[in-house]
C-alpha cells in the first residue's frame, strides 16, 4: 500500500500516511465493506463447520451422558452409566489389544515397504514414472473396494492363492486365509500394505527429493559407503517425512474399520474386532447410541492425547 | 553402455517384481469378473454373465451407479463451491474470527470419523435428511473441508495481489475479480480439490453404512458389500469381482488422467500442512 501511495500525497503529510491520502473516507468505508465481504465469503464454510462439526461434537457429548436407544431417542440423563458400561463390556479389552497389535504390525511393515519403494523410484531413469504409477495405483481404489477384491482373492473356493501351499506340498488341503485369528490378521495386513504402500511412498519420495544433492556428493567424496550414507544422511534428513507418515499411519490404523468389516466381519470368533467396529456394533447391532457415544468420546480423547504426545515428542527430538 | 545396463539389472528385477505383485490383484479381479467359476453366473468360457447378475441384483446396478454418481457430483460441487469462497476469504480478507474459523476447519481432521458419524446419524434425522443422498453429501463435504480449504487458501495466496488490485481499481467488485481474474488462476487447485473429493465420495463406505438404511439408496460400495453378505452360503464371488471392477474403473481412469494434479496437491497438502 505505501509503495503505491502517490509521492505528492505522501509529501503533504508530516507522518507517512497509512492509506492513500486522497480519499481517506472512501478508503475507510471500503475497508469496512471488505471485512463484511470477507465474512460473506467465509459464511458457507462457517455454516458447515458449525452445523456438521461443532453441533455433532456437542451432541455426542450429550448422548454419551444419556440413555439413548437407537429407535426410541433420548430417554433422559443417566450419567455416568454409559461410560461404566463401556468399561465393563467383555469385548472392549480384546478389541483395544487387537487394535494396538494391528497398528504396530501395519506401521512397521507398511513404512518399511514404502521406504523401500521410495528409494527404488527416487532417481529418475527409464521406467521410473511407470513404476511410481504402478505402486500408487491401488491407492486410487477405495478401501472397501480393495477389501472386496482381496476377499475374492483369499477365497478358498475360487481364489487363486489358496491352492498354492497345497501345490507346493506344504499342506494337504486349500488354505483358508481368513479362517484362523492369526492368518486373518496377516491377510488383512497384506491387503492394507498393498493398498497404502504407494501413498506413503509418495510422502517419503517428496521428502527424499527435498534432500540437497550436494550433501550426498560431499559424503561420496569423503568416501562414505552406501550404508553409511543411508544411515547418517538419508534417514536423519528424511525424519520430517517419516514423522508425518508415522502420524498418519498410526492414526489411520487405530481407527481401522472398512477392511475388517468387509474382509473378516470381526471373525473368526471376534478375534479381529477393532475399537471402531465396537462403536458400530454398540450403536447399530446392540442398538444403544448412548454407550456408542461414550465409547466414541473415549476414542476421541485417547487420540487427542496420543497426537499431543507425538507432537511433543517430535518437537523435542527436532531441537538441535 | 552394456556394463551400465547390466549394473542396473538388479534394480529392475526388484522394481519389476514388485510391480507385478502390485498389479496382480487388479488384473486378477478383472480376469475373475469375466471368467468361468463354479457358483457364479459365468459357468463356462469367458463372458459378461457376472455383470448381468450385478445388473439385476436387488435395486439394480444402474440404480446404485446413479446413487454413487449423485453423491459424488453433489459432494464435488459443494466442496468446490464452499472451499473456493472460503479459500478466497481466508487468503484475501481480514474479518473477525478468521483465524478461529480456519483452525476449527482444520480441527475436523483431529476427530475420528466414527465419533462424528454417531451424532450425525441423530442430527440428520432431526433435519429430515436421514437416509438421503443429500444428507450423505453434506456430511462427506464437511469431511473434505480441511484439505479443500487449505488447498484453496494456498492457491489464492500464490496469485500475485496486483492482479486483482488492478481489476478492483478498474471498478470490478470482489465477486467480479474472483470470477474473471482469480478463477482461471486457481484452476489447478480446483481440479486437485475436485479429484480428491470425487475419490473420497465415490469410495466412502462407513458414512453410507451408518447414514443410509434404505438399500435402494445405497451407493455402489455399500451395495456390493451387501451383495456379498446377503447371499450367505451361496457366495457369488464372480458378481462381487464384477462389482469391484465397476467401482475401480472410474477411480483408476481419473487418477491416470489427473496424476499430475494428484501428486501436486499431495505435495502442497501433505507436506506444507
Amino acid at each position: 500500500m505505501q509503495v503505491k501511495a502517490p509521492d505528492r500525497a505522501a509529501a503533504a503529510h508530516r507522518a507517512p500516511p497509512r492509506r492513500p491520502a486522497r480519499r481517506p473516507r472512501t478508503a475507510a468505508s471500503r475497508w469496512r465493506s471488505r471485512r463484511l465481504q470477507g465474512l460473506g465469503y467465509a459464511a458457507p464454510t462457517a455454516v458447515f463447520v458449525v452445523v456438521f462439526f461443532l453441533l455433532p461434537l456437542l451432541l455426542v457429548g450429550q448422548m454419551s451422558l444419556s440413555d439413548w436407544p437407537l429407535l426410541a431417542g433420548d430417554q433422559g440423563a443417566n450419567a455416568p452409566k454409559n461410560y461404566t458400561d463401556v468399561a465393563g463390556g467383555t469385548l472392549l479389552w480384546p478389541a483395544v489389544r487387537f487394535t494396538l497389535l494391528y497398528t504396530a504390525i501395519v506401521t512397521v511393515v507398511l513404512l518399511a515397504l514404502a521406504l523401500l519403494l521410495a528409494l527404488l523410484v527416487q532417481r529418475s531413469r527409464p521406467g521410473t514414472g511407470f513404476f511410481r504409477t504402478v505402486y500408487f495405483l491401488p491407492g486410487a481404489l477405495g478401501l472397501a473396494s480393495a477389501s472386496l477384491l482381496f476377499w475374492g482373492l483369499y477365497s478358498p473356493t475360487t481364489g487363486p492363492l489358496s491352492g498354492i501351499p497345497e501345490r507346493l506340498g506344504l499342506t494337504d488341503e486349500p488354505v483358508s486365509f481368513l479362517g484362523t485369528p492369526t492368518s486373518a490378521l496377516v491377510s488383512t495386513v497384506f491387503l492394507v500394505v498393498w493398498k497404502f504402500a504407494g501413498f506413503y511412498m509418495l510422502i517419503l519420495l517428496v521428502g527424499l527429493q527435498g534432500i540437497p544433492q550436494e550433501v550426498y556428493e560431499a559424503a561420496r567424496t569423503d568416501g562414505a559407503s552406501r550404508g553409511q550414507i543411508f544411515r547418517s544422511i538419508t534417514l536423519p534428513l528424511l525424519r520430517p517425512s517419516l514423522a508425518l507418515s508415522l502420524l498418519l499411519c498410526v492414526t489411520g490404523s487405530l481407527l481401522a474399520f472398512d477392511q475388517f468389516y468387509v474382509l473378516t466381519k470381526g471373525g473368526p470368533d471376534n478375534s479381529t474386532v477393532t475399537v471402531v467396529q465396537l462403536i458400530y456394533r454398540e450403536a447399530f447391532q446392540r442398538l444403544n447410541l448412548g454407550t456408542a457415544a461414550a465409547l466414541s468420546i473415549i476414542v476421541l480423547a485417547a487420540l487427542l492425547l496420543l497426537n499431543f504426545l507425538q507432537f511433543r515428542g517430535l518437537r523435542r527430538t527436532d531441537a538441535p | 553402455m552394456l556394463t551400465r545396463a547390466l549394473g542396473r539389472t538388479p534394480h529392475y528385477v526388484v522394481a519389476g517384481g514388485l510391480a507385478v505383485l502390485f498389479l496382480f490383484p487388479l488384473l486378477w479381479s478383472a480376469w475373475a469378473s469375466v471368467s468361468a467359476q463354479p457358483g457364479t453366473a459365468q459357468t463356462s468360457g469367458y463372458g459378461l454373465g457376472n455383470y448381468r447378475t450385478l445388473l439385476d441384483y436387488d435395486a439394480g446396478l444402474w440404480r446404485y451407479l446413479l446413487n454413487s454418481t449423485v453423491v459424488s457430483a453433489l459432494t464435488v460441487a459443494l466442496t468446490l463451491g464452499v472451499s473456493l469462497l472460503g479459500g478466497y476469504a481466508f487468503a484475501r480478507f481480514d474479518f473477525p474470527g478468521r483465524n478461529l474459523l480456519f483452525l476449527l476447519t482444520l480441527a475436523i481432521l483431529m476427530v475420528p470419523y466414527a465419533t462424528l458419524l454417531i451424532p450425525l446419524y441423530v442430527l440428520l434425522g432431526r433435519l429430515h435428511l436421514q437416509n438421503s443422498l443429500v444428507g450423505l453429501s453434506l456430511v462427506l463435504t464437511m469431511f473434505q473441508l480441511p484439505f479443500a480449504t487449505f488447498m484453496m487458501r494456498i492457491s489464492f495466496e500464490a496469485v500475485p495481489r496486483e492482479l486483482e488490485e488492478s481489476a478492483l481499481v478498474d471498478g470490478c467488485g470482489t465477486a467480479g475479480a474472483l470470477r474473471r481474474i482469480l478463477l482461471p488462476a486457481v484452476r489447478p487447485g480446483l481440479i486437485t480439490v475436485g479429484l480428491f473429493a470425487f475419490l473420497a465420495a465415490w469410495n466412502d463406505f462407513i458414512a453410507p453404512l451408518i447414514l443410509i438404511s434404505d438399500s435402494a439408496r445405497a451407493p455402489l460400495p455399500l451395495a456390493v458389500a451387501n451383495l456379498r453378505q446377503q447371499s450367505m452360503g451361496a457366495v457369488d464371488y464372480g458378481a462381487t469381482e464384477a462389482g469391484v471392477v465397476v467401482l475401480a474403473v472410474p477411480c483408476l481412469l481419473l487418477f491416470l488422467l489427473l496424476q499430475r494434479h494428484y501428486v501436486q496437491g499431495f505435495m502442497s497438502g501433505a507436506l506444507k500442512g
